[in-house]
């Protein structure tokens, strides 16, 4: 499947199927602070991504002053 | 998984509630969560005008979105910080959902009307670039709620961050900051009654909203901000919410219900007479406002040895 994670946008092809949890631990990222777009739908942690899927892995953490 | 309320397909985990839930039931708990806390806090009366702080990301177009649908009669206000692309494509977003939604914008431009951008102002303050930001924010946003005759000032902060914010006083022992951390300050001697109704929310939840509602916001972040402490304290907390979901919520609301008493006399105690600044009339117990500080060193014209006189 291949992967675009953000800030810095940037592609990566992942094995698949697997489920979204194992994405997220395969690639280190913290399930708290990401969430996983499926072809252009918003996915829980047990949905499992097929392995021609187009997936978006978005940080949601923003900083700064507010 | 399966929604906590429907037993429909669920589309996030919210581990702290130890709850799935489908799209129309996240929806839904996302605005009872705001309605909680403005009912809790007592943020806003039914019928009140209210200026949200709009950024064009996720947290402010939420914001907005739900104070909208609650009934609320939301404007926003957008501030153009002079961050180049950056400020130019988060400008993007807050318009067009304003214009999506047919709701009032009101935008001012710091560089065009204050003569500085935030990265000048920071260096000709020798400040941090965030901090000259929320100083600018605070002061500009406080004037626009006032101008405006609003009765409150909405600002997108979440709970991530008020619990960095918490961490990061809470590890230099700010007591003056920790007195003053709460979700509503109300108005006072020219100041706007100043709430935060998504302190409820993770900024996973938002970011959720937004994309379940179709709301487009800037995603990538803003290019001053990367590397702050604000940040780290962010990740070192989700870290431990991972091995303890709930941790975020209970460390700050517990603050707030066993703990922020605490620290509210001294806040009392060293608060100083305000009257009008000498420049603008905004409130401020310095003669001349902070802000007006800021700006006069930010757009100060270079001092040449020859206008010095002789040594």
């Amino acid at each position: 499947m291949r992967v675009v994670l953000r800030n810095p946008t940037r592609e990566i092809d992942v094995d698949g199927p697997m489920t979204v949890h194992t994405l997220l631990q395969r690639l280190d990222l913290n399930r708290e602070s990401h969430l996983v777009i499926c072809d252009g739908e918003l996915v829980a942690g047990d949905r499992t991504l097929p392995a021609g899927a187009e997936v978006e892995i978005r940080s949601v953490i923003s900083g700064g002053s507010r | 998984m399966k929604c906590r309320v429907c037993r429909g397909a669920a589309v996030i985990d919210i581990r702290r509630h130890n709850a799935n839930f489908c799209q129309e039931h996240f929806l839904r708990m996302c605005r009872d969560q705001v309605e909680k806390a403005i009912r809790r806090f007592g943020m806003l009366q039914p019928g009140e005008r209210v200026l949200v702080a709009v950024s064009g990301g996720k947290d402010s177009l939420a914001l907005w979105d739900i104070l909208v649908d609650l009934g609320y009669a939301a404007d926003g206000f957008y501030l153009g910080l002079g961050i180049g692309d950056y400020s130019d494509e988060s400008a993007g977003y807050a318009h067009r959902y304003a214009a999506s939604r047919n709701l009032t914008l009101h935008t001012v431009d710091l560089p065009a009307a204050h003569g500085f951008d935030i990265r000048g102002g920071a260096r000709a303050a020798k400040r941090a670039p965030c901090s000259a930001c929320g100083l600018s924010k605070r002061h500009l946003f406080d004037e626009a709620a006032r101008g405006g005759g609003y009765d409150a000032l909405a600002t997108g902060h979440n709970l991530d961050d008020e619990a960095a914010v918490l961490m990061g006083n809470t590890l230099r022992w700010q007591t003056e900051y920790l007195g003053r951390q709460l979700p509503v300050l109300e108005a006072r001697d020219g100041f706007p009654r100043k709430v935060k109704p998504l302190v409820r929310l993770s900024e996973r939840e938002t970011a959720a909203y937004c994309i379940l509602r179709g709301i487009d916001y800037v995603v990538e972040e803003c290019p001053m901000a990367v590397g702050n402490k604000h940040l780290a304290y962010k990740a070192a907390l989700n870290d431990i919410e991972v091995q303890s979901p709930g941790a975020k919520h209970d460390f700050y609301f517990g603050f707030l219900e066993r703990a922020s008493e605490r620290f509210r006399a001294e806040v009392e105690r060293d608060r100083g007479e305000l009257a009008p600044c000498e420049r603008c009339g905004s409130p401020t117990d310095a003669g001349v406002c902070a802000f007006c500080r800021l700006t006069e060193r930010a757009t100060a014209a270079p001092v040449h040895f020859s206008d010095r006189g002789s040594p």
